[in-house]
């Protein structure tokens, strides 16, 4: 095994000189506490190494030994429903054994190695095997049955299955021949190393949306199973609330929902109000498809660094048993300003506001991880990837937010101004783009939902109103005429009837696409029938004093996904106040 | 701390500023805590880097009069602790955790390490009982929770100080228990930290305060140091002991500041505005120690007050708080000039802990939706306000000149009140309520029609 002697100490980033045998992020460790920590640069004799952990009271002389292994995390049964810090400890077990506060040189193992699953074995002597072929299925929770698979990189013949009443994840369950005729005892879990995307077969294009039951998204700004999206926007804009609501609702198999570098207060809502929430669909718990990793702004900026690729390694290991999986990251700026302090210690050259040159490609990385993807020859996966970013000072063109944009494809731009009216979700709709929006349009017309024709409606209607809202900073409405002043009411009609929705009103907080059906054509027919009475020579006031006129604004909170029906006599009451008016005006 | 100190080396290589370098030492650790000594000088300091057998020190008093040759330099082995118990209530202390009030020595039960760890987020419990202030502006719209980190950011000579002193003397837990106060000041003037005690002393308070002082003269970089200790002693109290800890540090413009010093000292590549890189990181382990922990007692509430440097609020020092803290209390100069005090710019403001924290149980029923349409209806007076600078009032529509009046209520009989006045939350909901009479039925569309029918007449 390799080893050095540390020499310098400052803070996370330490260098140990005389060192020998390492290699480029391998996994070493520190002194008698055993500290974990990463090389991350090899320069000769001396090597630069992250440490995972506090690095304070450590000096000059402390041995470094390697592992031998680049940083991994464990894949198999056990992950679902556990929250992990950065570097895959299990926080659960770390505050078992060390209490409220989280201290250094404890390494517990991420996966129980008492606990026994029980396998439904697919497999039998003499099957042929690739990577990703499916040992057999554990039911690891009423949600997921966690498919146990040959590791990449195997291509053999079973030579022998173990069969055991229930398995740990270190006992061995099948024995393979590989093409080297060599033996491989496949156990129930292995690793794999974080910085490295697990292999697949081909990238396919996107064809589902992945539904999140938000309307703003899914029928105007949608994003599609395994495709990429960012939500930038200043403090408090609603990043964090945002993310929450998709990891809810979301109708992924598999979450992961990355803490990166923010609160531990959201942490713990999220561990508390997961469990009771149920999905809309299964009717399960939501913890029964979720993993959290939390690594919390006061926890190591190292750890940070490797949060998000422990995270979606695990996403990719999900995709490749066959899944649908959702990972967000809260925030993907607090990664790239811990890569930068990194960088920083390291003295490397800055580029733009001292983060390093390969921001970039490191985001692209990322990024490029996500995807709907061929895993085997009759398998699909696919990893949906969010990204929170935080633009220092609310100016997007900074460095992150515009890196960003260059790899995602959905653009989801929180304003601050909608923010601070309290108009939520504070999506732009001037700013906010998506480039799923054709592949998925099919998927709502599979619905016979034409959502192509709503869509640009909506959105002809909102960019005129922009328009007029200027007019109207400077002249007031009264000037205007009737038929401008109607497109004006119309569009705040989708703003507050359609597009605002309360992710805290346990009746809205999920928007079935049914139900965002309904309503937008109630808005636009609202909208058409007020024009025709208008073009009649009424005036508009009239039009606008109609009760339904404000109720149509507070349908998202009254009325309930599984009472569609009440649509219907919303729409009812549309016509018959509308006809009252008309025959009123003759 | 006058035991054994094994590592003892006399004569620097270097001094800069905060930054002393020491060469041919051994064993030293990273973030050891470091005597200086010299004749009558004593002062504190902490490794932040080593390389073989060189140290770079930070001073916290900084290199003035220390003379390269002559100084004595003991490496401690261990970072900086604080001894603390609970004799510590009623206590006053410097920058650095010293008793400063003649008492003597506190026997601290336990030393601890001031910068803490962090909390594991499996042991926080979620915040959710709300804090009464008796401010509307803060009851009403921006309700404080225990367990929350809520700053204010305030701009020179704006009344922080007394907003966060009334809420000290009106908060209360209940009928019988109170707050263990916790007071830390950082680089103020002695007028503010004499203000302060003064309140304190009028609220009753003086009985459960700590005090850490750092005052405008003392040490800069000492500053670094005394929000550590004070969020020791929180830790100790809420956590050990079982108390309601409310945490006010002033002023944490000139915290960082401080930072921003030993970072360029130290020359590291600065990122916004010459401040270091690691901002958002650093201020995070002041802030994330606050909350709530699962099967204890105790909570840590946190009210940090910032003062925006020419009342920008992107500029780096209240914008990384903004990203950490659960929300902010925003101070506006032209509400101040409209003499409404507390001047609480509600748009900017936020707490977003309070949608747990309030509600039917909680504090009553209307209050989220009366909160929504509070806002609602104040963004569009905003508007209304600009059209009118254009057009006139005159041509305003009537319901624009509603707004117009509804916006002039909101703030002279909802926001405006006494320095002294603590109001319940049920007369603040109801002031919501009048103040909302200003405007037509249809206006209010965040309400259902039965919370209008139940409480419109209030
Ligand atoms: N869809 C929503 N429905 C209701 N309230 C919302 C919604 N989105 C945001 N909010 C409100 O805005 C507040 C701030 O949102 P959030 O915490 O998501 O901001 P953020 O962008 O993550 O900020 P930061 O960058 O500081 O973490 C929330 O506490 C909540 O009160
Ligand atoms: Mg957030």
């Amino acid at each position: 095994m390799g080893e050095g002697v540390l020499y310098r100490i400052s803070g996370p980033i330490v260098v140990s000189r005389k060192t020998s045998g390492l290699k480029m992020n391998e996994e070493v460790r520190i002194g008698d506490e055993e500290l974990i920590g990463e090389v991350i640069e090899i320069n000769g004799e001396e090597a630069v190494i992250q440490v995972y952990e506090e690095t304070t009271g450590i000096s000059p002389g402390t041995r470094v030994s390697g592992t031998g292994n680049p940083i991994s995390v464990e894949l198999g049964p056990g992950l679902i429903g556990c929250t992990f810090d950065g570097i895959q400890r299990p926080l659960v077990v770390i505050r078992k054994e060390q209490g409220i506060f989280i201290k250094r040189g404890l390494n517990p193992k991420p996966l129980s190695r008492d606990r026994e699953w029980e396998v439904d074995i697919h497999l039998k002597k003499d099957d042929l095997v690739v990577p990703n072929t499916i040992i057999g299925e554990v039911e690891e929770t009423s949600l997921i049955r966690h498919r146990i698979l040959i590791p990449p990189g195997v291509y053999g013949k079973v030579l022998e299955i173990i069969e055991l009443p229930g398995y740990r994840v270190e006992d061995t369950i099948c024995i393979i021949e590989d093409k080297e005729g060599e033996r491989r005892e496949v156990k129930l879990f292995h690793t794999w190393p974080v910085r490295k995307k697990r292999p697949f077969i081909e990238r396919l294009p996107h064809e589902e949306i992945l539904f999140t039951g938000q309307r703003v998204i899914d029928s105007i700004f949608p994003l599609a199973k395994g495709g990429v999206a960012a939500i930038p926007g200043g403090f408090g804009t609603g990043k964090t609330v945002t993310q929450h609501a998709l990891a809810k609702w979301a109708d992924a198999d598999i979450i992961i929902y990355i803490g990166c570098g923010e609160r531990g207060n959201e942490m713990a809502q999220v561990l508390e109000e997961f469990p009771k929430l149920k999905d809309p669909r299964s009717g399960k718990s939501l913890m029964e498809r979720t993993i959290l990793i939390a690594n919390t702004s006061n926890m190591p900026v190292t750890a940070r660094e490797s949060s998000i690729y422990t995270g979606i390694t695990m996403a990719e290991y999900f995709r490749d048993m066959g899944y649908d999986v959702a990972l967000m990251a809260d925030s993907t700026s607090r990664w790239a300003e811990a890569l930068r302090e990194i960088s920083g210690r390291m003295e490397e050259m800055p580029a733009e506001r001292g983060y390093p040159a390969y921001l970039g490609s490191r985001l692209a990385g990322f990024y490029e991880r996500g995807g709907r993807v061929k895993v085997t020859e009759d398998r699909i996966g696919s990893v949906s990837v969010i990204g929170a970013v935080s633009p220092p000072g609310g100016d997007f063109s900074e460095p992150v937010t515009s890196h960003t944009k260059r790899f995602v494809r959905t653009f989801w731009v929180l304003d601050k101004d909608l923010a601070y009216a309290r108009h939520y979700p504070a999506i732009s709709w001037t700013n906010s783009y998506s480039g799923y929006f054709e592949e998925i349009a099919k998927w709502w017309e599979a619905k016979d939902i034409p959502i192509r024709s709503l869509r640009i409606r909506v959105m002809e209607t909102l960019t005129v109103e922009t328009h007029l809202r200027q007019i109207v900073q400077m002249v007031g409405e009264g000037a205007l005429p009737e038929k401008e002043r109607l497109t004006l009411k119309e569009a705040e009609l989708i703003r507050e009837g359609f597009l605002q929705q309360n992710a805290l009103s346990p009746v809205d907080a999920y928007c079935s696409p049914e139900k965002q059906y309904r309503m937008l054509k109630i808005i636009l027919d609202f909208g058409e029938r007020a024009r025709d009475l208008l073009e009649r020579g009424l005036p508009l006031f009239k039009i606008i004093e109609l009760p339904i006129f404000s109720e149509l604004k507070r349908m998202g909170v009254e009325i309930e996904n599984k009472e569609i029906d009440k649509f219907d006599k919303l729409a009812e009451r549309v016509e018959k106040e509308f006809e009252t008016l008309k025959e009123e005006y003759g | 701390m006058d035991s054994i100190y094994h590592k003892r080396h006399i004569g620097a290589q270097e001094l800069t500023g905060p930054i002393l370098i020491v060469e041919g030492v051994e064993n030293v650790g990273f973030g050891e805590l470091v005597l200086i000594e010299q004749g009558d000088i004593n002062r504190l300091g902490r490794v932040l880097e080593v390389a073989g057998n060189r140290a770079v020190c930070q001073v916290f008093a900084g290199t003035s009069g220390i003379d390269r040759e002559k100084v004595r330099i003991r490496f401690t082995g261990s970072p900086m602790t604080l001894p603390v118990s609970e004799e510590m209530i009623g206590r006053v202390f410097d920058g650095l955790g010293r008793p400063i009030d003649g008492c003597g020595e506190v026997i601290g039960e336990e030393e601890r390490d001031v910068n803490g760890n962090p909390l594991n987020p499996d042991a926080r419990e979620y915040p959710r009982e709300n804090i009464l202030t008796g401010i509307s502006a803060i009851d009403g719209l921006t309700t404080l929770i225990r367990g929350q980190k809520l700053p204010i950011f305030s701009g020179a000579g704006l009344p922080h100080n007394e907003i966060a002193a009334q809420v000290v003397n009106q908060a209360r837990i209940s009928k019988e228990e109170d707050f263990i106060i916790i007071f830390a000041a950082m680089g103020i003037k002695a007028d503010d930290a004499d203000f302060f005690m003064r309140r304190f002393e009028e609220g009753g308070a003086l009985s459960r305060l700590v005090t850490f002082i750092n005052l405008a003269d003392s040490p800069s970089v000492e500053r670094l140091i005394t929000p550590r200790c004070a969020l020791t002693a929180a830790e100790y109290l809420a956590f050990d002991k079982g108390n309601h800890v409310l945490v006010i540090m002033t002023d944490l413009t000139n915290y960082c500041e401080a930072l921003r010093e030993v970072a360029s000292a130290m020359g590291e590549v600065p990122s916004r505005k010459g401040y270091p890189g690691y901002l958002y990181s650093d201020l995070a382990t002041l802030y994330e120690r606050t909350g709530r922990v699962k099967g204890r007692e105790g909570s840590i509430t946190q009210i940090p007050i910032l003062t925006m440097p020419n009342d920008d609020i992107t500029h780096p020092i209240p914008d990384l708080t903004g990203y950490i803290t659960e929300g902010q209390i925003v101070l506006s100069r032209e509400l101040y000039q409209k003499g409404i005090y507390p001047p609480i710019d509600i748009m900017s403001s936020l707490s977003r802990l309070m949608k747990d924290g309030i509600g039917e149980g909680r504090t009553r029923k209307d209050h989220p939706d009366l909160y929504s349409q509070l806002y609602a209806s104040y963004s569009r007076v905003q508007r209304v306000r600009s059209l009118a600078s254009i057009i006139g009032e005159d041509e305003l529509s009537e319901v624009d000149r509603n707004y117009l009046k509804f916006g002039k209520d909101f703030e002279g009989k909802f926001l405006n009140q006494d320095k002294t006045e603590s109001r319940s939350i049920e007369e603040t909901l109801n002031r919501g309520w009048e103040v909302l009479m200003n405007l037509p039925e249809s206006e209010l569309v965040r309400l259902s029609k039965e919370e209008i029918e139940e409480y419109r007449s209030k």
